[in-house]
């Protein structure tokens, strides 16, 4: 028989507020197994907690019910507790009072009821409590990284500079991402490539950084310490060991229709190309949907052309199995497709762009070498209209209900530059708001309205029709209460951004949570925004929210403290409460391994003694180390014979009698 | 507001089955309106001044006669707020009070052009004699 003690707690006026505390403690204390009760203003205090250590040494107590917050909150503190008293830390339970009672209940009386119900249950619960033991495993020190963009170089060479392994996974020829597109960077109008190509050089230059360009995630098995990754590499059909990079291959090739992907489509590359001058690894890739000796077998002119005999058209597919202790996320974004907003006719017409495209249009590396000339005809376009908010803060299905955070300040960027290099342009810009919060983001802002005159009109546009070579930009000017109508040469569009899809496959991949837009989830919104409920899973820049660079930087630094933290750990304990079958009930079907998340069941053949009778059987065996103990073997096994340590079949029915009594 | 406003603007939202609160003040009904000249009141005002309850105003404006009922507001609205349906609303407020037709049916022949079609001009003796 138990000898339980159980501690209620005020939570100051959290609880006490609705609460009738003392009345719990009293109405329980006939409970069986209830040797000893009582309650306190602050159970999680170290007054509080010298109460329950002081209590179970005088009262010989073999398990506590703890009623007070929710378990996320101080279970293990209260299980750190009980330990220093010399209690096995798996004898305690936690009625959850607080969030599951006072907080969602005005009445007290109702409230009282219900906080005696659920102390009662886990009461029932730790009766059946039997004490466990953690199990301990290893840690691979090395981590993996998805995302070749500025977050997941950060993170990698922050974690390299730790001292531990790091392979960046990047599923397009060259790291860099989306920053490489980028011209220049606000607040400070530095050149994005002059940042981004020293940081792209380091991580490929570093000895504990290993780069899969051209790669992506195939599998991923294992868990937090000892993951198992299958990385599929993309055949190059370039020999990257014997390629100089001089890129003839390049000029030569013949098939010029592909849309050059890093210039947004704004012309074509070949299919065998580098695409950009800095990229990392410089080795060009071709692309078999463009390559005519792929496809027809003729032509090899980059073969004939290739000096270095790089050209290799038998390349296949590979498959690299590695094994990781981290993984972080660092997935990015693109921007949204436009094709539900026709009313500003950026499927039809040539110069109405988006902002990502006049990046390019603005870059000397770009297809105009820097000079802002019209997509249509090729001139400079003098009447400039900037479109904000297109597709974010939408909530009628057309786009996304978030704000995508970085559109106000790069469209002032745009704006400014635009000015400073054709002063003879006028530039309008359309807003809803605009929100410049950060470290001398306003005062960017208004540089853009007050020293370089950008004409910002409050409101949005309803429609952008094509005149004689003209964009008719018909919009609402809510300030001075008009529909203005401009007559612009270009119009660019701030489109929403979105996480990159990939995303979908590798949370699936990682059994990591994403919410209804497909942002990775973060264990807590506010105390742990780098990790992902998934223990081991870490998460680096807009994979997790929209973001800017710096905030991106600063969270991929975060999260490479996080992985540090883990590599740097030789043992991880485990969780006891885990899944286990009962040799004599289980009939082998494999239906619990079938919906395993964590591949922890296999099958042994083992002789076992069912009631003197000696046999060989089939029965699931359960890997303790890579078990989470979700539970979802427990209700499908047929005959029950798995069973979930610490929350087992008649613990929780227990829970279920007691609150039904 | 009065309690008798109070009532009207409860009614339009009723009627239309408009959440004013879901604006976001960003003006692209407005900016798509083909009739914004013609209009006293711009159709982001609508959303605003029923908000207020200040439905009166809108019953007396001519504005209410002048939206072309294309629905270019409702289609583009990233909101899902449709201030056509609030205009259409506020029209049958006034249509269903008892002799406040904004015109009297012996003022109709002075208002008829030769493009009007007959059946307009049935339409307008039926509608504005009762």
């Amino acid at each position: 028989m138990q000898r339980i003690g159980v501690f209620v707690c005020w939570c100051g006026s959290n609880i006490a507020g609705t609460v009738d505390v003392e009345k719990v403690a009293s109405s329980v204390a006939g409970e069986p197994g209830v040797v000893f009760t009582t309650n306190y203003q602050y159970m999680c205090s170290e007054g509080g907690q010298g109460m329950i250590r002081r209590a179970i040494k005088e009262h010989g107590l073999t398990g506590i019910v703890v009623c007070s917050c929710s378990p996320r909150m101080h279970e293990a503190t209260f299980r750190k507790t009980a330990q220093a008293a010399g209690l096995n830390p798996y004898m305690v339970e936690i009625a959850n009072i607080r969030e599951q009672c006072s907080w969602i209940h005005k009445d007290k009386d109702e409230g009282t009821e219900k906080a005696v119900i659920l102390a009662k249950a886990a009461i029932a619960k730790l009766n059946l409590n039997k004490p466990l033991t953690a199990g301990e495993s290893n840690v691979t020190k090395r981590a993996l990284v998805i995302g070749g963009g500025i977050a997941g170089i950060q993170t990698a060479l922050d974690i390299a500079d730790a001292g531990y392994e790091v392979d960046i996974v990047e599923k397009s020829p060259t790291i860099g991402g989306r920053m490489a597109q980028l011209d220049k960077t606000f607040p400070t109008l530095d050149c994005a490539a002059c940042i981004l190509t020293p940081k792209m050089v380091d991580a490929a230059a570093s000895d504990k950084i290993n780069l899969y360009t051209y790669s992506e995630v195939e599998a991923v098995s294992g868990f937090v310490g000892n993951f198992k990754v299958k990385i599929k590499k993309k055949p190059r059909y370039v020999n990257s060991e014997l390629c100089s990079g001089c890129g003839v291959c390049t000029e030569k090739c013949p098939s010029r229709k592909a849309p050059n992907e890093f210039n947004m489509g704004l012309n074509n590359r070949g299919a065998i190309y580098i695409p950009f001058a800095q990229a990392i690894p410089n080795v060009p890739v071709i692309d078999p949907e463009q390559c005519i000796k792929l496809k027809t077998g003729k032509c090899g002119l980059c073969e004939k052309n290739c000096t270095a005999k790089a050209i290799d058209f038998t390349q296949k597919e590979e498959i690299i199995e590695r094994e990781y202790g981290a993984i972080v996320a660092a997935t990015g974004y693109r921007p949204i497709s436009l094709e539900n907003f026709d009313e500003f006719g950026y499927a039809h017409n040539k110069d109405v762009i988006t902002s990502l495209e006049l990046e390019r249009l603005m870059n000397a590396a770009g297809p105009t070498k820097g000079v802002l000339l019209r997509p249509s005809d090729g001139e400079h376009p003098h009447e400039i209209v900037f479109i904000q908010c297109v597709g974010s803060r939408d909530t009628s299905g057309c786009g996304k209900p978030y704000c995508s955070k970085i559109c106000c300040m790069y469209t002032a960027k745009h704006a400014m530059m635009i000015r400073d290099k054709y002063p003879d342009t006028k530039v309008h810009v359309f807003y809803i708001d605009v929100r410049t919060p950060g470290k001398n983001f306003d005062e960017f802002y208004r540089r853009a309205v007050e020293e370089y005159g950008v004409d910002y009109i409050k409101g949005m546009v309803g429609k952008v029709a094509e005149k004689d070579g003209k964009l008719l930009v018909q919009g609402s000017d809510l300030i001075s209460n008009e529909q203005v109508h401009i007559e612009a040469d270009l119009v660019v569009l701030a489109a929403a951004i979105e996480p990159d899809p990939s995303v979908r496959n590798i949370a699936t991949m990682l059994t990591a949570s994403i919410d209804t837009n497909n942002f990775l989830t973060e264990a807590h919104p506010k105390l742990r925004p780098v990790e992902s409920p998934t223990a081991g899973v870490f998460l680096s820049g807009v994979c997790q929210g929209p973001k800017d660079i710096p905030e991106t930087v600063a969270q991929a630094s975060a999260a490479a403290a996080k992985v540090i933290g883990l590599l740097s750990k030789d043992k991880l304990t485990g969780n006891p409460c885990v899944a286990h079958s009962d040799e004599l009930l289980c009939n082998g079907c494999s239906q619990c391994a079938c919906v395993c998340p964590y591949g922890a069941i296999d099958y042994i053949d083992k002789e076992v003694n069912d009631h003197g009778k000696r046999e060989v059987r089939r029965i699931a065996s359960v890997n303790e180390a890579v078990c989470q103990g979700c539970g979802a073997c427990t209700v499908t096994c047929p005959s029950g014979a798995m069973d979930l340590k610490g929350f087992t079949t008649r613990q929780i029915m227990a829970e279920v009698d007691a609150i039904c009594r | 507001m009065t309690v008798n406003e109070k009532e009207l603007a409860e009614r339009v939202i009723e009627i239309s089955g408009v959440n004013t609160r879901k604006c976001m003040k960003c003006g692209k009904c407005s900016g798509t309106c083909p009739s914004y000249d013609e209009m006293e009141y711009h159709p982001h005002q609508f959303v605003s001044m029923v908000e207020k309850g200040q439905i009166k105003k809108l019953m007396e404006s001519k504005s209410l006669w002048t939206c072309l009922s294309c629905f270019a507001c409702i289609e583009r609205c990233p909101r899902s707020v449709e201030p056509a349906k609030l205009i259409e609303a506020v029209r049958l407020c006034v249509i269903r009070q008892q002799g406040a037709n904004h015109m009297k049916a012996c003022s109709v022949p002075d208002s008829i052009d030769e493009n009007m079609p007959q059946q307009a001009i049935v339409s307008a003796f039926r509608k504005y004699s009762k």
